[in-house]
């Protein structure tokens, strides 16, 4: 099986077990350093796939609860060397596909082919950079591709039909479908019409979709798991290891009525 | 990507740029540029770009444009003989006056054009970031002009440095929002923008106030600057009766310098680029991204940046907050790597005196962005006694008035004498 493949299947196993694929974010480093190889261990036993997010210094697209907790892993001295050594080291103990979520730039910077074999090295199975649209992505999911890694589109409420279907067909592991027109970290809530658009995007994509932004509760799982595969769980999360609570018990929540397989 | 010009590349792209062809499709000047934004402003830029294409070099919209120009901005702007700064440099000076453009900086000619642009492809709401203050300033001003709300981001460090600005700004009918994130400077401003802009991508026009970012920016706000160096050719070819043997300009995105620069490309002008050289050469110490930066992706657009070894952008220090930023327009990335335009740097002490020299001798208090134009074109002179320069006059030093309450005034009496 190609690494994006393992994406794929271990959504596809959550579904096929009655649930809705849970894919929890943690920013690699915080809010301690030295906790990172622990918290990605609990997190991965309670997430069907787990998104580790590499700190950049211009999170963009972000909300205060993601730049916050970037902007303090890099005080800490995080780095991509240093996320993919701490993964190499734990990896035997991991099963969940890990994908990372990085801004384009750390990747640049670390280098394409570096990036792809130190990767499929580690058990990395794909890639989400949010400030990469698909024109200009050609050179990195070669790279990547070559070494079966997986890009992973994202979509939006504000991409038409035929971007939805194109975006569709490139990605690899599963589509992240956006669920508001903002940024991450969002406490309003999903927005109205969210139910139309995601139903939209699972019909046109051969992937199974995920949906991030906003989802922050077992009653926001709930309600996006009745269109796609999977929930997307990041500034929630974050908060909650800030807060020195356990990730485990909060992930557990989510689940919500949900009877594990 | 590679940043590396291959052999007779130099040569075949700056001939392209010199022939109006670049950017490219993609928005690319050679291998910079390009479009890195989130997939939420996809379908926004991609309706920019449609919209300038229909309407910048349309009669109709150059016609509205060129009048504003004219009898709102109050161009063109003069051309100046520097008569005592030329004895003194053993030069010949002539500078293009921006100060005097309606809001006192060349920031205008962009933020008019660009909130024409806005009204044109119907934009509910307008928003800015701002630096010094100066587009802030201008994108307000332009923005009461056409009858548009308008919201101007700002690194809550220059909120405090430009706070008679961000007073002109609300003034002039605009919210200022102070951004707390990152190094709440230019570069805090412009991604608070970005994410503001994610949330209605429809109903806002972002009118970005330098020839950075994604594409078309860097090509728009080029187009709308090139009336400066349009204008100062022409004025150097009937004032000082030829052009220039050397021109300056300032360069922190840098929209002054390539709206001088552009037009002047074909000529046997030499072009310098003047970069902040801070207090010093270490990483942090300055803004010189072109002098001492690495090839990246920084807001859009793949540049030139300051950054570590892992990517990430590094903080700046100028002491003009025009200057303060880690990236630089596309267009002079590629400029620098073809060696067609040379970018320096002035420190802030240079910067300083040089402003202090052009108060007492031309009786002009120019902005401290400016004055590192100044400053290297003086070290310049000494070095080539007796050639004619072009200085691109950028900005009135008014709003700096605040940081310099820092190096107080000679107090001088005539009387006594």
């Amino acid at each position: 099986m190609q690494p994006h493949e393992r994406i794929t299947a271990a959504i596809n196993d959550a579904n096929d077990g009655g649930r809705t694929a849970l894919v929890p974010f943690i920013t690699a480093g915080y809010p301690e350093r030295n906790t990172f190889a622990d918290t990605l261990e609990l997190v991965a036993q309670a997430g069907d796939v787990v998104e580790v997010g590499i700190p950049f210094s211009d999170p963009m697209a972000d909300g205060m609860t993601i730049q916050r907790s970037s902007h303090e892993a890099l005080k800490q001295g995080v780095n991509l060397a240093w996320i993919f050594d701490e993964i190499d080291r734990i990896k035997d103990r991991v099963d969940a596909p890990l994908v990372m979520m990085s801004y384009l730039n750390p990747l640049l910077a670390f280098g394409y082919d570096r990036l792809a074999a130190r990767a499929a090295e580690t058990g990395v199975c794909g890639f989400i950079v949010p400030d990469l649209p698909f024109e200009e992505s050609g050179e990195l999911r070669a790279a990547l591709e070559n070494q079966g890694v997986g890009l992973i589109q994202l979509v939006t409420p504000a991409s038409p039909d035929d971007r939805l279907e194109k975006l569709g067909q490139a990605s690899r592991g599963f589509v992240y479908a956006v669920t508001i027109t903002g940024i991450t970290g969002g406490d309003a809530g999903l927005p109205g019409g969210v139910d139309g658009y995601l139903e939209r995007v699972a019909r046109l994509s051969p992937l199974p979709v995920c949906a991030g932004f906003g989802i922050r509760s077992a009653a926001d799982v709930e309600n996006v798991g009745r269109y796609v595969s999977g929930a997307i769980v990041g500034s929630a999360l974050v908060e909650v290891l800030e807060n020195d609570k356990d990730p485990a018990a909060f992930l557990a929540t989510l689940r919500g009525n949900e009877t594990p397989s | 990507m590679s940043a590396i010009l291959e052999e007779g590349e130099a040569e075949r792209l700056l001939a392209q740029a010199i022939a109006g062809k670049l950017p490219d499709e993609r928005g690319r000047f050679g291998p910079f540029g390009g479009r890195y934004v989130p997939e939420t402003l996809v379908p926004a830029f991609e309706r920019l770009e449609a919209g300038v294409r229909e309407h910048l070099h349309a009669a109709e919209f150059q016609d509205e444009f060129r009048r504003e120009l004219r009898s709102w901005v109050g161009r063109p702007t003069a051309l100046t003989y520097a008569r005592q700064l030329s004895e003194r440099w053993g030069a010949e000076v002539w500078l293009k006056r921006e100060d005097l453009a309606h809001t006192g900086a060349h920031k205008i000619n962009n933020a008019i054009g660009q909130a024409l642009l806005a009204k044109r492809l119907g934009a509910k709401r307008v928003i800015a970031e701002t630096g010094a203050g100066q587009h802030g300033v201008a994108s307000a001003a332009a923005c009461a002009r056409v009858g548009l709300p308008c919201s101007v981001y700002m690194g809550a460090v220059d909120v405090e440095r430009q706070a008679p600005n961000v007073d002109r700004m609300r003034r002039l009918g605009a919210e200022v929002v102070a951004v707390t994130a990152g190094d709440a400077t230019l570069r805090a401003a412009i991604d608070e923008a970005l994410r503001v802009w994610v949330t209605d991508p429809d109903g806002i026009y972002y009118i970005l106030g330098s020839a950075v970012g994604a594409h078309p920016y860097p090509y728009l706000v080029r187009e709308l600057q090139s009336v400066i160096g349009e204008e100062a050719r022409e004025q150097m070819l009937r004032e000082a009766g030829g052009l220039a043997d050397a021109a300056f300009a300032c360069v922190g995105g840098g929209s002054n310098a390539i709206g001088l620069f552009y037009p002047l490309l074909a000529d046997d002008t030499e072009l310098i680029g003047v970069e902040a050289g801070g207090t010093g050469s270490g990483l942090g110490q300055n803004a010189a991204t072109l002098a001492t930066g690495t090839p990246g992706v920084l807001q859009g657009s793949y540049t030139i940046i300051l950054q570590d070894n892992d990517g990430q952008v590094q903080e700046t220090h100028s002491i003009s907050a025009g200057l303060d930023y880690s990236g630089v327009g596309p267009e002079h990335a590629l400029l620098k790597s073809t060696g067609r335009v040379s970018y320096i740097s002035a420190t802030d002490d240079e910067a300083l005196e040089a402003l202090e020299e052009l108060c007492e001798t031309e009786g002009i208090l120019t902005a401290l962005e400016t004055s590192h134009a100044f400053a290297a074109a003086r070290n310049w002179a000494r070095e080539h006694p007796g050639k004619r320069i072009l200085i691109g006059n950028s900005g009135r030093g008014d709003k700096d008035m605040p940081t310099l309450t820092k190096y107080p005034a000679k107090v001088r009496s005539y009387a006594a004498a």
